[in-house]
């Protein structure tokens, strides 16, 4: 129940890399959040304000293809269109390259593992094949900024985001009564009011109602964004009139500002630092988190700081039980694995989109793990048992087996590379089974297969 | 040995029936019966409103100023059937293809997809104690006669009704795994001290094995099905894959087999997307048909969703999460033909918190008296271990 470096960049990070040494205290962990973000400067990605294509030039040029259907502008039309979705799939690879090469690169990797637990949390899935490339640079934008600061922001930039309004519908939601409800006949979508108060926030235990969920659709009913118009608060789509959400009432003065109250207020609410405590816990550590951890936890999170929540974390006891419950998810193994084969952060970022489907995305696929396509908007089990099945199973030993060769013109000797991989005390039958294999490629293999390489 | 039998054709399926996030891979058991039952998981929450339509309810058409079109097919005096279940009209004729209305589970009020799913496939009254397993797990459990030898675990997301204690298979087509015997061995060494590791490497080096064996007498089993004339207008996709496998699983020795159609979630454009999934599961009936062949008058298809949606449309051409809904089954061996059920009516204070269609019955009834007709399970068994508090009610009908 102490600090280890092993178990630190495994548990808190992307595991042990040849170029990097494991963090050697808790100080180090928090350095990582405190200082710059490195993996940023290292590997851009763009912001969603500012990603190309834009959805509004995606959208022209699938409407000019259309309306060019017949006449002797259409094969012109086309083209551009097939042009820039061409350009959106690439731009979706690079993402995940990017992704992937930052926490590769990462000195301590917690900034990483960080952002990939917030961006589960406010899981945002594209609805389309046309803002695909934006789920990544909607958590570049909404996400990354706030995971050192305030829950409350964080909640307001993520709920507020045109990409998880379009995913969870809220670009759809108009209140009934307002201007434009009544003269189009249109109403209210419940989605997102649901899922802030189920998922992101009180947790479906929460004391919240069906009556708080419609209340809390129509003071959301004002959020709007089209590509076209971009994102704006419209009065003349917001419900009239107060709304009351777990007993408060807001301001009947439709605006921003009431919808940010209303988020603070859930923000706050001692079911969301409950439920949050309780998620983290469950994320880092175990399943059955230890009840005096989830305790500190949940009284840090109400303090509102997220900063508070992880040094609570580190500092707990708890989080140094050496025994490794949690597995890696296809995205952190695979992760993992380049990290410690040592494959540099600039490769991963400048390969090209057959590669990136090869050896990430459709082996992710086989893992169980659709890239940024989960079923649902409460993002990717934690239990280790839903990740651990036969046919996932097959998918990691089958790209532990062949993949490391396909990257590496040299694979390490897998006396070397279990060390690399599992660090100074690596698990005596994992050694055995490295200096027993009978080609480099199988050593390697079947480190990267072990149990031990991916419990975390 | 019967696995090896079990396992061998999954190739053939080629290897995209797992790409699709909407459609989870088969779960398969074997028992000790004749009869086959399918349970088909519609995730998201279907409309049973608009699918089997109260054309003759008076209040229908004004809660649904854009859903309530008038080109259904008939069913009864009273209901229509959506179009885009017109490859399934044929069945309903001969009575292989039938609905019960107004059915829900017990959950009430919150309308999570998430819990309001464990809840139907955990097939308990509430989650109070965390849903432990499945209730199509617990009918297995009551059966003896299984072992470890007669199901088998194949499979990438794990069907909550299908889990538990008794032996179940999952399988998923896109695994592949080529080891030589000294890798394999020094998997079973690092994989040793970790059971969850261990069982899965083992069982994933099991089936990659078995699935190589014979491809080709199921392949030929499916060819000769798509030459019936009700094939003609299916289509292709995963959904099929996942048919057709649970159809060659079906004619050996599986027993039960389950898996899940999502998309049905329709807060907005309900007509377009309900179309496109409606045609996934007449597809996906109509190739369990065609490839059980004589074996299709000894199956039942039981299709449940987590609650139904709103009575009345949204502002989005659409609807949100709801209460009762509709259970729709196929198959020779239930008396379909019939809108089961008792109507609660449309009108100003029949519908659940003035917003969804009242519940009338459990939809865990239909599902167990459907089972006591087809394995002669004991009502108590269904009552105190399937469902533990159900109350089956009288027989709904469902049986031929």
């Amino acid at each position: 129940m102490s600090f280890d470096p092993t178990l630190a960049a495994f548990r808190f990070g992307y595991g042990l890399s040849p170029h990097h040494s494991a963090p050697q205290d808790v100080q180090t962990l928090m350095a990582d959040l405190s200082g710059p973000d490195l993996g940023q400067k290292a590997h851009h990605i763009s912001v969603f304000s500012q990603a190309a294509p834009t959805p509004l030039a995606l959208n022209v040029a699938n409407r000019e293809q259309n309306r060019a259907r017949g006449t002797d502008k259409f094969e012109a039309a086309q083209a551009h269109a097939r042009h820039l979705m061409k350009l959106a799939r690439e731009q979706a690879a690079k993402n995940l390259g990017a992704e992937i090469a930052r926490a590769v690169d990462a000195p301590v990797g917690f900034r990483e593992r960080l952002v990939a637990f917030w961006a589960d949390h406010f899981t945002v899935r594209s609805r389309s094949n046309r803002t695909t490339h934006l789920v990544t640079p909607y958590i570049e934008e909404a996400i990354r900024p706030h995971i050192t600061g305030n829950f409350a922001d964080l909640l307001f930039a993520a709920t507020t985001h045109p990409m998880m309004m379009n995913y969870l519908q809220q670009t759809q939601s108009i209140g009934p009564n307002s201007v434009i409800g009544l003269r189009r006949g249109r109403g209210l979508n419940e989605n997102l009011a649901r899922e802030v108060m189920e998922l992101h926030t009180l947790g479906v235990d929460g004391p919240y109602t069906q009556t708080d969920v419609t209340e809390f659709a129509e003071l959301l009913s004002g959020l709007s964004y089209t590509p076209l118009d971009g994102f704006e608060y419209s009065p003349r789509r917001a419900e009239p009139g107060r709304e009351t959400v777990l007993g408060v009432t807001y301001s009947d003065e439709a605006s921003l500002d009431t919808i940010r109250d209303a988020l603070d207020d859930l923000a706050r609410h001692p079911a969301t630092a409950a439920h949050l405590a309780h998620k983290i816990a469950v994320h880092f550590l175990s399943q059955t988190p230890n009840p005096s951890l989830v305790a500190d936890l949940t009284e840090a999170f109400a303090k509102g700081r997220l900063m508070d929540v992880y040094q609570t974390l580190l500092d707990h006891p708890a989080a140094w039980v050496s025994q490794r419950e949690k597995v890696r998810t296809p995205q952190e193994y695979i992760t993992a694995s380049l990290r410690a084969l040592g494959i540099s952060g600039q490769d991963i970022a400048q390969a090209d989109r057959t590669m990136i489907r090869r050896y990430v995305v459709n082996p992710m696929r086989v893992m169980g793990q659709p890239w940024q396509r989960p079923v649902g908007p409460d993002g990717w089990p934690e239990d280790p048992a839903a990740w651990i099945i036969p046919q996932t199973m097959a998918g990691r030993i089958t790209w532990a087996m062949r993949t490391p060769q396909d990257l590496l013109d040299v694979l390490p000797d897998p006396r070397d590379f279990v060390r690399t991989a599992l660090g100074p005390r690596a698990a005596p039958e994992v050694v055995f089974a490295a200096g027993a294999a009978a080609s480099r490629k199988d050593g390697v293999g079947v480190v990267l297969s072990s149990a031990a390489f991916q419990r975390r | 040995m019967e696995r090896r039998h079990f396992l061998k054709s999954g190739l053939m399926l080629g290897c995209s029936a797992a790409a699709s996030p909407l459609l989870t891979p088969v779960a398969f058991a074997q028992g000790p019966w004749d009869n086959r039952l399918v349970v088909i998981i519609l995730r998201g929450a279907m409309d049973g409103l608009d699918v089997i339509r109260p054309r003759g309810d008076a209040d229908y058409a004004s809660h649904r100023a854009t859903l309530a079109t008038d080109d259904s097919l008939d069913l009864t005096d009273f209901y229509g059937l959506h179009p885009a279940l017109a490859p399934l009209h044929p069945l309903w004729q001969k009575g292989e293809f039938g609905a019960m209305h107004a059915v829900s589970t017990p959950y009430r009020d919150k309308r999570s997809h998430f819990d309001g799913q464990d809840i139907l496939e955990a097939g308990l009254n509430d989650l109070q104690s965390g849903p432990q397993d499945g209730w199509l797990n617990r009918m297995l459990q009551a059966v003896p006669g299984l072992t470890a030898q007669t199901a088998y675990a194949i499979g990438a997301e794990q069907m909550l009704v299908m889990t538990g204690d008794a032996p179940v298979s999952r399988w998923s087509p896109e695994a592949r795994l080529r080891l030589s015997d000294h890798a394999r061995r020094l998997l079973e060494v690092v994989h040793h001290d970790d059971p969850l590791f261990r069982a899965a490497s083992a069982n994933a080096l099991d089936i990659t094995d078995g699935l190589l064996m014979t491809a080709d007498e199921d392949a030929a089993t499916m060819e000769a099905a798509m030459m019936d004339p009700m094939m003609a207008d299916v289509g292709q996709g995963q959904h099929v894959s996942v048919a057709e496998f649970t159809a060659t699983r079906l004619l050996r020795e599986t027993r039960i087999a389950s898996f899940s159609i999502g998309g049905w979630d329709s807060h907005q454009n309900q007509a377009p997307q309900l179309n496109r999934v409606l045609r996934q599961l007449s597809d996906t009936i109509l190739t369990l048909r065609a490839g059980l062949g004589d074996v299709w008058d000894r199956t039942a298809v039981l299709c449940m969703t987590e609650f139904g949606r709103t009575v009345r449309e949204n502002g989005t051409k659409g609807t949100d999460h709801g209460t009762g809904g509709a259970m729709l089954y196929a198959g020779g061996a239930l008396k379909g033909g019939r809108v089961l059920g008792q109507w609660p009516g449309l009108g100003a204070g029949d519908l659940y918190a003035d917003r969804d269609l009242m519940p009338t019955a459990d939809v865990r009834g239909a599902a167990g008296w459907a089972m006591q007709g087809l394995f002669g399970l004991n009502q108590s068994v269904i009552e105190g271990t399937i469902f533990p508090g159900l109350d089956m009610g009288g027989d709904p009908g469902i049986l031929l």
